[in-house]
């Protein structure tokens, strides 16, 4: 157990290697000269220009320069945006809570409504629910989030008018950001009508972001608790007299939900994709509008800092579902140790 | 009972082709994705003959006209204009070249060098093959879209760098499933005799392992061929694939974003017909791999 928890967590070197590689060559590639992109139009004379060169080490060879860039990151000095001249950590954990929210409530979402949907169509096998379920989830599997965000904005926001159509709050409420997280923050507040904004700004966005999830959530439970359902533990369960209800909640459903879990866990990436997407549909102030603003505005720094820290987060979270799938699953605790 | 013994010899055995249709065509999905997809190929490869307009053409007297059924539209432009005056229908006859496009090139580049590092990785294993797999894995950290559109600021925004940026998120995929059924079929007796009867390297990766491989790499060209649609139309939406006035979908609708609330139809439609292809190539997918994989045939 311990040397499976050990050699996995070890693959977490050569990828954050990986990440940061791709984000230094991401900056070096661009074409143009850093320097003249710092100077702006005024251009900038030969001199300075060199001493500015040998002043940020841009001089010196590409390997040395890669280490330094990885100093400075292990260092937490991401550099400053080119647009704002603040640090890209400090706009990032700004704008972090935002995501976080909205991913955790898409995740919410997707669990509360795929789960059970995937458990009811594989009791009720062949029946009218379980093939309305898969084509929902195939439905669902194949869309293109970014046109169902602005199909439930034309239905939800223009014709019936129950959601706003983008931000995360009312601009009627000036709610002092404590924790960065809208719902906790609105509910300190105190004030009459805060959190039923927040929570009305955000439901659009997380049904939209949990789409693709409840999908692959509704189809992998199905077809988990299908296999279960075909053991001989659960016909001994049965035949013992047990109810449908604790045989299928309580003998099933506890070793369908350990693949069930990894997708959840494996989800997380396609979460913060989808947030890059849903975020710019619904003008969402979180770390995957702040990127995609940063391409459009060539601001270098930022896109470098918000690729390194999202992949790091993605990759945090990865490590943490495979480490808790290994002490979930006896199977591969035991087989690896 | 020696009747029933010479009826099954005298039976020819099915042949693979027929027994793959013979799966394929029991399940209702998988035949009517593939009707979809046939019915896009056609329009793609006719999209000149069948459309009434040229995609670029812009009509000075019919700015965001709706479609023929609401009121105001006209048989003259079925589906409604866009903001500029252009035919909507013959831009989204015309996209389906782009759509069927991306996905052919996405599949072709990362399936090609997908499956040639796969089979290396599995056929000769060692450091090759934990370099191969560390890479794949790093790379797989990654979400998908966010390394596109990294690889998108790099290469610059457009079309093909859009593809070929797709193209490498895919293709640790295609290496992964090709090394497990590769090193799945080293194990069997038939590659072994033929080793020993003295095949060459390349001879027993090309013509004895490879094909016994090529079931799930197909499957995954088929998933990779959906996801390639959407994740380029995505590109397209965000301003980093293809560019205006290319009739791509996803072009298509981030161009008419700002008209979503005036004119649902420039923004419904490019969106249906990304979902409906889509949706036809994973049913599709879906039957195939039923048909294709033996655990699952009973």
């Amino acid at each position: 157990m311990l040397r499976f928890l050990f050699t996995r967590s070890l693959l977490v070197i050569p990828t954050f290697v990986g990440i940061t590689l791709l984000a230094f060559l991401l900056v070096h590639s661009v074409p143009g000269d850093p320097i003249e992109l710092l100077a702006g139009e005024h251009g900038i004379s030969v001199e300075r220009h060199t001493q500015l060169l040998h002043e940020y080490g841009l001089d010196r060879p590409l390997s040395i320069q890669y280490l330094r860039y990885v100093g400075h990151v292990l260092r937490g000095d991401l550099g400053r945006s080119l647009i704002t001249h603040a640090p890209v950590v400090q706009e990032f954990s700004q704008l972090f809570p935002a995501t976080i929210e909205l991913t955790l409530a898409a995740a919410l979402f997707a669990t509360l409504v795929g789960l059970p949907a995937g458990m009811i169509a594989a009791v009720r096998r062949n029946s009218v629910f379980d093939h309305g379920v898969m084509g929902a989830a195939l439905a669902g599997y194949s869309m293109p989030i970014f046109w169902w965000g602005l199909l439930l904005i034309i239905l939800f926001s223009n014709t019936l008018g129950w959601t706003p159509v983008s931000g995360r709050i009312s601009v009627d409420y000036d709610i002092a950001p404590r924790t960065g997280f809208l719902i906790v923050d609105s509910l300190l507040s105190g004030e009459d009508g805060a959190l039923a904004s927040t929570l009305s700004h955000l439901i659009l966005p997380a049904v939209v972001l949990g789409t693709i999830p409840l999908a692959v959530i509704a189809r992998m439970t199905r077809s988990a608790m299908l296999e279960v359902l075909g053991e001989d533990y659960i016909r001994t369960a049965r035949a013992k007299g047990l109810g449908p209800l604790r045989v299928i909640g309580l003998h099933a459903l506890r070793n369908a939900l350990i693949p069930v879990v990894t997708v959840i866990g494996l989800q997380v990436g396609v979460l913060f994709t989808g947030a890059i997407l849903t975020e710019t549909i619904f003008s969402w102030p979180g770390v995957g509008k702040w990127l995609v603003d940063s391409i459009n505005r060539r601001d270098y720094p930022v896109l470098q800092g918000g690729v390194l820290l999202i992949g790091t987060v993605v990759m945090a979270v990865n490590l943490a579902v495979d480490l808790l799938y290994g002490v979930i699953n006896p199977r591969i605790r035991y087989r690896r140790s | 009972m020696e009747a029933a013994v010479e009826s099954r010899v005298e039976e020819t055995p099915e042949t693979p082709l027929r027994e793959f249709w013979r799966y394929f065509s029991a399940n209702p999905g998988a035949l009517i994705g593939l009707g979809v997809v046939v019915f896009v190929v056609l329009l793609a490869i006719f999209a000149g003959a069948i459309a009434p307009h040229g995609p670029a053409e812009n009509h000075d007297d019919a700015f965001l006209l709706p479609p023929v059924w609401a009121e105001g539209g006209g048989w003259n432009y079925p589906l409604g204009t866009d903001a500029i005056g252009r035919d909507m229908l013959s831009r989204l006859i015309y996209g389906t070249r782009f759509s069927l496009l991306i996905g052919c090139i996405v599949v072709a580049i990362s399936m090609t060098i997908g499956v040639a590092v796969g089979l290396a990785a599995g056929f000769f294993r060692g450091t090759f093959d934990i370099l191969v797999m560390r890479l794949v894995d790093i790379v797989l950290t990654m979400p998908s879209l966010l390394l596109a559109i990294v690889l998108v600021a790099i290469l610059g925004p457009g079309l093909v760098n859009a593809m070929i940026a797709v193209s490498i998120t895919y293709l640790p995929y295609f290496v992964r499933v090709t090394r497990a059924a590769v090193i799945g079929e080293m194990a069997k007796d038939y590659v072994t005799a033929s080793r020993v009867n003295g095949a060459s390297i390349l001879r027993l990766m090309a013509i004895t392992v490879l094909p016994n491989c090529m079931a799930p790499v197909i499957v995954q060209a088929t998933l990779s061929f959906s996801s390639a649609i959407i994740d380029a139309a995505a590109l397209g939406f965000l301003g980093l694939g293809a560019q205006p006035p290319t009739p791509e979908w996803g072009t298509m609708l981030a161009d008419s974003r700002e008209f979503v609330l005036r004119a649902w139809w420039v923004v419904t439609l490019p969106g249906l017909a990304i979902l409906v292809t889509v949706l036809a190539i994973n049913l599709m997918g879906d039957g195939l791999r039923d048909a294709l994989d033996p655990r699952l045939k009973r």
